[in-house]
């Protein structure tokens, strides 16, 4: 595909739509969002820069392999599980080290801690995943039609 | 609603075999996707259908009643993602064995079980 | 914790052999460090079972039926201590086996993705769970199947997908209709609140779904179609993975799930079950003796011994159920002998096909004996394991006067026999057509000890038969009064 408006957007849509991907996985703590739904979008951020520009710009614009990306995100979740086994002895039970409970019940602190590891680890997972899958099936095409033009 | 549920459930079935015994590999995925989605109907029902009622608790409550139950809606949302992950295989599948094979009829695909071949 | 162990350390191993992308030296070392740290928990985990009873953990200190639980009990615990044995020694067969191109687009990462599957589905207390699991183990098989991309695997690899997506779908709507009846998930759970329902028109027609899906992923007749199409396609350690652990994971869901979650006595599916377990055992023999080539062979003798399994579990006795059990823990150890020993055989002699084989008794006769083992105690020759297993069915079967089930046993057993025999005659006693000299290939340590490890296991297997089979009708208690289990499970969680 090869249009100017598409390209030019893109380039302004990639770093959008990563930015709104992290806010839904941020927000993802305690109303609807979370991991998947913002790796899902980070995903789409760099499937429309391989449509408008092309499979070797998306894979520059993604930098690392997205098998390697889907494999930290796997061990991070794993991490995030063990974490709280060390913890506690509950494997997945989460620990949350920066946060401190006040005399009267309430909690202050920062709400960050082995589950939003676990989280991250599903968004990089998604991203990977879904990235390594896509890129794939458009090399796969492009062999093809190589071979076909041969 | 469960009625409802039910012969949608029925009806996809019936369409998902009938394109299954096709004996083409697309049209047989096209015709399993039905079947699954049946399925997740199947989960769906069983958690009893409610309408309007979302299993959030409103705040300072800590009980709502008649809400719908959040469980099925889950395993659903698990088997979604896990069916659509196994339909992206599948249709990639269907693609590299279509370039492999040269067919996409299944009566014609005998590469690994030689003197199996169907007149065509 | 320790319960976690088994699905982590695959996990984790399958994280770093993926990262490891570039070199298959680090690759190979990691995975076999990954398959030996399985091994050391499964002993763990097994040797704790043996002393304490059924263990169960739950995941985020949730306590069951409402969070994640595992369980292991003695039949859990020895299924995954199996796994581990054969991810050891498949992981280091396939340094020999694998090509280079297969290790690059991820074989080693896949196989241990299968690991956290299999041991996920056997340590699993929950239903839905044990679904997840084994979509988990399908879509690394789906990977494992295909990355040769030969023809002939992308052929077997579709037979192969689609059979069993049709599997996946009915067990996802047995869960549900399961779900919608009784409430719950977790399987100690159900257990109670099934309890005297057995014959309630929802409950018989979940339970039919999950017969359907159990029976495709263990290749129960008539629904075993895809596996003769494609285990003999992909490498000789991903076969031998195959065949040892995916079946038999149906044929584990089939005796946990017709025990502690349903109770099939005097139900319509004891009839069933057994009509369907004479069939496999049938249609597994005279498949095996109608294929030509050595992994094909191989192939219909899984089914045949499927129907065994499946045929204790019908007749449903403790001791009947410590035959399926006794016959199901053999059969990983020498279904993964035999295709390893296969592997070598095709690499010795160039072909698995018969007429294009044979000689390799003259050429390798040490190598010869440890393929025997493992043929000889599938076709039940005393003293080895299958022997002892296919004689406690057949005890089983006499217990309760069934003598056409006797019958069916043992012609089975027989007609095995002959197929082994079939397959000695034509690659080990036969000349190979290319003359005396044509088997010059050197074996490796890589491909012999692997082999002769799970012959000295079989061997060991059926000459202390007395103590494993006491083991066996642990099992087959503990099958047949799961009060334990539940009790691990709901009561004494803390």
């Amino acid at each position: 595909m090869n249009s100017l408006i598409l390209r030019t957007a893109s380039r302004l849509l990639l770093p959008l739509i990563l930015v709104l991907s992290v806010f839904v996985f941020w927000r993802g703590h305690n109303e609807p969002g979370g991991g998947f739904i913002g790796g899902l979008l980070a995903a789409i951020a760099f499937a429309l820069v391989e449509k408008a520009q092309g499979l070797e710009a998306a894979r520059k614009a993604l930098h690392f392999r997205p098998q390697s990306i889907a494999a930290v995100g796997l061990g991070c979740t794993v991490l995030g599980g063990l974490w709280g086994a060390f913890a506690y002895g509950y494997f997945l039970k989460g620990v949350w080290p920066l946060i401190e409970k006040l005399p009267d019940g309430s909690k202050t602190g920062l709400p960050f801690g082995s589950i939003m590891l676990f989280d991250f680890g599903v968004f990089l997972v998604v991203l990977g995943g879904v990235c390594g899958i896509l890129f794939a099936l458009e090399d796969v095409v492009a062999n093809e039609r190589d071979d076909k033009e041969d | 609603m469960e009625i409802m549920i039910a012969l949608l459930a029925g009806f996809l079935v019936a369409a998902g075999a009938y394109l299954m015994m096709s004996g083409k590999t697309l049209p047989y995925l096209f015709g399993l996707t039905m079947i699954s989605n049946a399925a997740n109907l199947i989960i769906f029902a069983s958690g009893r259908l409610t309408f309007g009622k979302p299993p959030l608790i409103p705040e300072g409550a800590h009980s709502i009643e008649g809400a719908s139950n959040a469980l099925p809606q889950a395993l659903i949302l698990t088997a979604i993602v896990i069916g659509f992950g196994l339909l992206v295989f599948a249709l990639a599948l269907a693609y590299r064995s279509y370039y492999v094979l040269g067919t996409t009829k299944m009566d014609h695909m005998n590469a690994s079980e030689p003197g199996t071949e169907v007149g065509s | 914790m320790l319960l976690f162990w088994p699905i982590v350390i695959p996990l984790l191993t399958a994280v770093l052999t993926l990262l490891a992308w570039r070199s298959t030296e680090m690759q190979r070392g990691i995975s076999l460090m990954g398959a030996l740290a399985l091994l050391l928990a499964a002993l763990a985990i097994f040797s704790q079972v043996v002393e304490t009873g059924p263990v169960s953990a739950q995941a985020g200190g949730w306590p069951a039926p409402f969070g994640i639980t595992l369980v292991a009990d003695l039949l859990s615990a020895i299924m995954v201590l199996l796994t581990a044995i054969v991810a050891v020694t498949v992981v280091i067969f396939s340094f020999s086996d694998v090509t280079v191109e297969e290790e690059h687009f991820g074989f080693h990462p896949l196989t241990h993705s299968l690991l956290t599957g299999i041991c996920g589905a056997f340590l699993t207390g929950d239903i839905f769970n044990m679904y997840v699991w084994f979509e988990v183990m399908l879509i690394a098989s789906f990977g494992l199947l295909v990355i040769g991309g030969g023809k002939t695997q992308f052929d077997g690899t579709v037979k192969y997908v689609g059979l069993n997506l049709i599997a996946t779908v009915a067990f996802i709507a047995g869960v549900g209709l399961l779900y919608g009846t009784a409430g719950a998930l977790n399987m100690a759970d159900l257990h109670g609140k099934l309890a005297g329902r057995s014959g309630e028109a929802v409950v018989l027609a979940s339970a039919a779904f999950l017969l359907f899906a159990f029976g495709s992923k263990a290749a129960l007749f008539p629904v075993y179609f895809w596996l003769p199409a494609s285990y003999h396609t992909p490498a000789f350690s991903t076969s031998a993975l195959f065949s040892a652990l995916l079946t038999k994971v149906g044929v584990y869901a089939m005796l946990r799930v017709f025990t502690l979650v349903y109770d099939i006595d005097g139900t319509v599916f004891v009839p069933i079950l057994i009509v369907l377990a004479v069939l496999t055992m049938f249609f597994g023999a005279m498949g095996a003796l109608s294929q030509n080539s050595l992994r094909r062979v191989l192939g219909y003798s899984i089914i045949a011994s499927i129907g065994f399994m499946v045929l204790g579990l019908a007749i449903g006795t403790p001791l009947a159920l410590a035959g399926a059990a006794f016959y199901l823990f053999q059969d990983v150890l020498v279904k993964t002998g035999l295709f390893l020993g296969a592997g070598v055989t095709a690499r010795l002699t160039g072909s698995e096909l018969f007429a294009r084989s044979g000689g390799v008794w003259r050429a390798r006769a040490g190598f010869s004996i440890l393929f025997l083992i493992p043929a000889l105690s599938l076709a039940g020759v005393p003293p080895f394991a299958g022997f002892w297993a296919k004689l406690l069915l057949v005890q089983a079967a006499l217990d309760t006067n069934a003598w056409f089930l006797t019958f069916a046993a043992l012609a089975t057993g027989f007609l095995l026999l002959y197929a082994m025999g079939r397959v000695w005659a034509a690659v080990f006693w036969s000349a190979h057509p290319g003359g005396e000299s044509a088997i010059t290939a050197p074996l490796g340590a890589t491909s012999l000890l692997p082999v002769a490890v799970i012959a000295i296991l079989v061997t060991y297997l059926g000459l202390s038969a007395g103590t494993f089979v006491d083991l066996a009708l642990r099992v087959g208690a503990e099958l047949t009064d799961p009060s334990a289990y539940v009790q691990t499970v709901l009561g004494g969680a803390p």
